[in-house]
């Protein structure tokens, strides 16, 4: 079996599962945010709940309209926030210890290898990084995991993803993944697993991984996965309070395809208006003038992603009439930071810096665009209205791209910016 | 008995859920504030052209993009009784039949059928009629006893409770 039907496998009774076969599985661990929560709570309710299946597996993350952007998130936080009390929800994350769920979790050790996760949010994959099973659900199947912590699914087929070769200077993992969506589309890996393996990914770090899983939503994708190993368990080893299981795919394990990706070849990707399939190299961009950058989100915005933008900004001024927005994901990373004297850098460089909220990616506030607006964003969608007006647009790309965007007042490598030193 | 006759409304390939319900409209869950701005940034006058028990066909990956629920229920609460795509993103699909909108499959329609023809979708028997008087019915997936059950019941979490009733 793959990584990915051992866990799904482990999570039921069965011996064994194989592609196609309808199983129902129990959740280690169940997420809901202040969008997607309400709804959930409310069907809870209407269906006859009265405690959840278990305190410490419900996860509440109130992160997308936080803090409070207008009355009516106010009041879906406050429906979240009485919930938790009323439940004693362990793991409720108020907004000043917060951050986006999907680097929080993480970070906090609340999921860990081997876990099955489901969660009300579509890049609940990004926790294959750790190698979970983790897929995003409705609102409605949270609520009826909440209830019976369980949940229905259709083993999903792996396609396999080989990286080999070295990694270009600023090129990481946003690139790849980028690479690999223009590469299959925005259906390409639809219902199925993504897992991804080859020597480049041994010397991957978490931070590229996650990016990596984040985004195989955007291909379509159920879930993504890496096969855990030293990189992860030094990872998770001082964050883990319980037990874990790690797992890895056996050498007979079967694949409905696989591709071989030369890593090497891959320069810093930029994903077009209006799909994130739309992707080009950094050298084919042309002249895209631009009138915001957003540096942050579940895809992009760790402490790596910081620092990586900060060596870039460091002793720079960000272009005139340009709005630069840099997000740290979490409380934790904003510190982190802050310490580091990222933070100064920023705003020297004329940044603004939010506390952490998903706020600015899908256009709900701190950094909505107006009509005919351009943005680069290290976010992981650039549908049509994503970031704000429907006749603006959305560039997705790494941190470097970015950050050098934000200098140079168009899209541009980090190169335009530092030279071609190494 | 699940039949849906209707006026088709097209949409193309990769029709994502901030088209079908923007996030800057999820501030509320609620039904009918939804459906006023459904499908907003495919077509801004799309609520206002259509009447109760049409029909959305749409091409590939219908739905792809976020896992809210919001889409679903802002196409249901719309008034729209059942959406035909080539192919739907897996969470959307989910999220359908939880909430109770009947949604379909069929490769062929699309290509077929025109904007404002009118159709009738058996879900009982799995055909698509084009109700132009030449086009043969198509063939599509019925939808079994359990899942009409479930629809019928107003989506997954009613059905559950029913059922515990």
């Amino acid at each position: 079996m793959t990584i990915t039907e051992k866990i799904l496998c482990q999570h039921t009774d069965l011996k064994e599962v194989h592609p196609g076969m309808l199983i129902n599985a129990k959740v280690d661990i169940a997420l809901g945010n202040d969008i997607t929560a309400p709804i959930a709570i409310v069907e809870f309710k209407k269906a006859g709940g009265v405690r959840v299946f278990d305190r410490d597996k419900v996860v509440l993350v109130p992160d997308h309209f936080t803090p409070n952007k207008d009355i009516n998130s106010a009041q879906q936080c406050k429906l979240i926030r009485k919930f938790a009390q009323e439940q004693k929800i362990t793991h409720y994350y108020e907004v000043g210890e917060a951050g986006i769920e999907h680097a929080l979790l993480p970070e906090q050790g609340v999921v860990l290898p081997g876990d099955l996760v489901i969660g009300a949010d579509s890049h609940t994959c990004t926790y294959g990084a750790l190698g979970a099973f983790a897929t995003g659900v409705g609102s409605t199947d949270l609520a009826a995991a909440m209830l019976t912590g369980e949940v229905w699914f259709r083993v999903p087929e792996t396609m396999k993803i080989v990286f080999h070769g070295k990694m270009k200077k600023w090129v990481s993992g946003k690139d790849l993944i980028l690479h690999i969506i223009g590469l299959i589309g925005v259906d390409g890996a639809r219902y199925m697993a993504m897992e991804f393996t080859g020597e480049t990914v041994c010397n991957l770090g978490m931070a590229d991984r996650l990016t990596i899983a984040n985004m195989v939503i955007e291909a379509g994708a159920k879930n993504g996965i890496f096969i855990p190993d030293d990189i992860t368990k030094s990872y998770v080893q001082e964050r883990a309070k319980r037990p874990y299981t790690l797992y890895t795919s056996d050498s007979d394990a079967v694949y409905a395809s696989t591709i071989d990706i030369d890593v090497s070849k891959i320069e810093p990707q930029v994903a077009f208006p209006h799909i994130p399939s739309n992707v080009r190299g950094i050298s084919k961009v042309g002249d895209v003038k631009i009138d915001q950058v957003v540096i942050g989100s579940c895809t992009n915005g760790r402490i790596e992603d910081l620092r990586v933008a900060a060596g870039i900004l460091k002793g720079r001024k960000v272009a005139p009439y340009i709005r630069l927005i840099i997000v740290p994901a979490t409380q934790g990373i904003y510190k982190m930071a802050l310490k580091e004297g990222l933070i100064e850098i920023f705003i020297d460089a004329n940044a603004v810096v939010s506390t952490p909220t998903c706020g600015a990616c899908l256009g709900g506030h701190m950094g909505v665009l107006a009509e005919g607006e351009r943005a680069v964003s290290t976010t992981n969608r650039n549908f049509v209205g994503r970031m704000g007006h429907t006749g603006s647009e959305v560039y997705l790309a790494g941190p470097a791209v970015a950050a050098a965007s934000a200098v140079l007042g168009r899209i541009a490598g980090p190169e335009e910016v530092l030279g071609n030193r190494n | 008995m699940m039949k849906f006759k209707g006026r088709v409304w097209k949409f193309g390939d990769n029709i994502d859920t901030d088209a079908i319900i923007p996030a800057r409209y999820l501030t509320t869950s609620d039904p009918e504030a939804l459906a006023a701005h459904c499908m907003e940034d495919a077509d801004p006058e799309f609520v206002k052209k259509i009447r109760a028990g049409d029909i959305i066909v749409a091409g590939e990956n219908f739905g792809c993009g976020s896992s809210r629920e919001h889409a679903p229920i802002a196409i249901k609460a719309a008034g729209i009784s059942c959406v035909v795509a080539k192919s739907f993103a897996r969470i959307f699909y989910r999220n359908a039949f939880d909430i109770g909108l009947p949604i379909f499959e069929s490769n062929d329609l699309w290509d077929k059928v025109s904007e404002g023809q009118e159709i009738e979708v058996d879900g009982d028997n799995g055909s698509i009629r084009i109700l132009d008087g030449c086009t043969a019915p198509l063939q599509i997936q019925a939808i079994p006893p359990f899942m009409q059950e479930l629809i019928k019941d107003g989506g997954l979490m009613k059905h559950l409770a029913k059922k515990g009733a």
